[in-house]
């Protein structure tokens, strides 16, 4: 089973930005993908990172990929797609409005925030140039099989949300900004102020949520540490990473030793836990249960 | 005249919707290939066929919801839903996954297909994705977008238009999000529900009654109080040092003054959200709607009516039509 590092979904500066992919370079990863997901406002502050961190991480024997946005709508993000595809790298669709902008026979990597849950989507995104799927957080184990095996008859890899904080919605409305009493277009890009979301708990002091602009996440961190075994037999042949603050190559180093059997998944857990943003882990998706349900014991709590 | 778009449940709601002035009814079957997969709700294949006759003899439409997306190994049921809808007469199918559109449209060409709201697609990119690849005839469109918007849109589409005008709001991206299965593993995509009420406690704390979803309390509200069902993004929550409605504020959408605009914008069909409704509230919201559109067409003002009271017991908004937190 390989590693992916997803791209980061929060507003980092440009510094923490180059640490970040100067970290990853000798980390135990195959893959990258690089890109603003979640606001095209941000990407003035920070996309300048991007080429040379493709060249270092390509230097490292990591294979790049750049990604869209989860949400095209203004026309400069339009534009944006034209951009990704001059870098002349495999481009991973976040929003499948960008298929329309992307000429036929570029290598395709499907993002988590696309919907593909079935064999039918599947075949339709190898045959339009997927070479890669990451499949939405939300599906459970057996669908993961499924698709997997779907996957290996087209020659797409299938890949699932490893760990981080999960990507539950995107909207058009930011709600950031909406904490700070801005409009979406004056927000001042309080974001920045949260690198890994801002927690949202219930009225009984319950973790619950974390924004991120205008994307909601878990407060959770999802964990697939006790899952290796799980996803191994399912067919995954990659889990996605997504940066958090911390240590992050340690993050990457952590689950390849797991893969290699090096650790136990409690091992990895402990390791792990100090640094999970909320503090809580959580893998329900997998077993057809609620999202924020933790197979472990009470390492999470 | 514009078209009117109207919700039915059942069999009676969709009598009582054409009745009322419907141009068109959508309904589903009674199962989770559709968005509304609730207890009690939605139609039976006869019982499509039947409604689809009774509709037709009184110049309506009925377009058939296939809008979850379908489950890995399981696309055998959405694929005989697609057939069943045909087979009973339906006037379109609704649809949002793409697997589920290139098989429609390989399999029954002639059925005409409209894009879901589920699939979310709120830019010419996307609208023209879905009209070429799989020759779409019509986007609903999701309700984020501001009047001026939806006006550009249009200029740059060949699909018609439909907008939701009255009835529940969805602030986040449909069809992209999985909030309600992270707090109850039932989500919109996979389940066709969201906060689901088979997942819904209440309890009585105190001088308040708290409502919870998969465990996570939603709302707290004094006794004496309507309480809100706990639909999960219109909770009331707490971030640092603030607490209020994070995400929606508990209103409900009611568009009917900008109908104008919307026709001026070139919006071909209206929609009123509310599958789960009862049928009286269907009959009223549809007679006061079609009053509207045809007060439209005829260069009238618009009637003043009140439906606010139905409005899930909240405030009406204009919603993102005419954006105020941008």
């Amino acid at each position: 089973m390989e590693l992916t590092v997803g791209p980061n979904l929060f507003f980092w500066s440009a510094a923490q930005v180059r640490d970040l992919y100067d970290s990853l370079v000798s980390a135990p990863v195959q893959r990258v993908v690089l890109g603003e997901v979640v606001c095209s406002k941000r990407m003035s502050f920070w996309t300048d990172q991007i080429p040379p961190a493709i060249e270092k991480l390509q230097a490292g024997g990591k294979s790049v990929a750049l990604s869209t946005l989860a949400l095209i709508t203004l026309k400069r993000e339009r534009k944006m797609v034209g951009d990704l595809l001059e870098m002349g790298l495999p481009i991973e669709v976040a929003d499948i409005a960008a298929l329309r902008l992307i000429p036929e026979g570029t290598e395709l990597w499907i993002s988590p925030l696309v919907n593909v849950y079935n064999e039918g989507t599947l075949r339709w995104m190898a045959k339009r140039g997927a070479t890669r799927i990451c499949l939405p957080p939300e599906m459970p184990v057996e669908s993961i099989a499924t698709l997997a095996r779907a996957g290996a008859e087209e020659g797409v890899a299938i890949e699932v949300w490893g760990h981080g904080r999960l990507p539950l919605a995107i909207s058009g409305r930011c709600y950031h900004a909406r904490l700070h009493d801005r409009a979406k277009d004056n927000c001042q890009f309080v974001c920045g102020e949260d690198l890994d979301g801002r927690e949202v708990d219930t009225l009984d002091g319950q973790p619950f949520l974390a924004v991120n602009g205008v994307q909601t996440l878990s407060a959770s961190t999802a964990c697939m540490a006790h899952q290796i075994e799980a996803l191994r037999e399912a067919g995954v042949q990659a889990l996605r990473l997504s940066p958090q603050t911390g240590h992050f190559a340690d993050l990457c180093q952590g689950y390849a030793d797991r893969i290699a059997g090096r650790i136990s998944g409690d091992e990895l857990v402990a390791q792990l836990l100090p640094e999970a943003p909320g503090g809580r882990f959580s893998d329900g998706f997998l077993h057809g249960e609620a999202g924020a349900e933790w197979s472990g014991r009470t390492a999470a709590e | 005249m514009m078209e009117l778009v109207c919700p039915a449940g059942t069999p009676a709601a969709l009598r009582a919707a054409v009745e009322a002035g419907a141009h068109s009814v959508y309904c589903g079957f009674s199962d989770e290939t559709n968005a509304r997969n609730f207890p009690g709700l939605n139609f039976s294949t006869e019982e499509l066929t039947e409604a689809v006759a009774g509709a037709h003899k009184r110049g309506a439409k009925v377009l058939v919801a296939l809008n979850t997306f379908p489950r890995a190994g399981g696309e055998k049921l959405w694929h005989q839903r697609l057939a069943d809808a045909e087979a009973a007469g339906a006037d379109a199918v609704i649809l949002a996954d793409v697997g589920l559109l290139d098989y429609a449209a390989t399999h029954h060409p002639r059925l005409r297909r409209h894009l879901s709201v589920q699939a979310a697609a709120a830019n010419p990119d996307a609208i023209n994705f879905y009209a070429e690849t799989f020759d779409v005839k019509r986007v609903v469109l999701p309700r984020v977008l501001t009047v001026q918007e939806i006006a550009e849109i249009n200029k740059e589409i060949d699909a018609e238009t439909e907008v939701f005008v009255f009835g529940g709001l969805c602030v986040m991206a449909e069809g992209r999000c999985s909030l309600s299965s992270y707090a109850t593993g039932k989500s919109p995509n996979m389940n066709g529900v969201c906060s689901p009420a088979s997942h819904v406690a209440y309890a009585e704390e105190g001088n308040e009654l708290a409502a919870r979803l998969g465990g996570f309390t939603i709302n707290r509200t004094p006794k004496d109080r309507p309480a809100p069902y706990p639909t999960l993004c219109k909770g009331c929550f707490t971030s640092e040092n603030q607490t209020g409605h994070v995400f929606e504020d508990p209103v409900s959408l009611d568009a009917r003054h900008l109908i104008p605009a919307l026709a001026k914008a070139g919006v071909t069909a209206l929609k009123i959200e509310g599958r789960q409704r009862s049928r009286a509230y269907v009959a009223e919201v549809v007679r006061t709607f079609r009053a509207a559109v045809e007060a439209v067409e005829e260069g009238r003002p618009m009637p003043e009516g009140a439906l606010a009271r139905l409005a899930e017991g909240q405030a009406g908004t204009a919603g993102a039509y005419a954006k105020t937190w941008r």
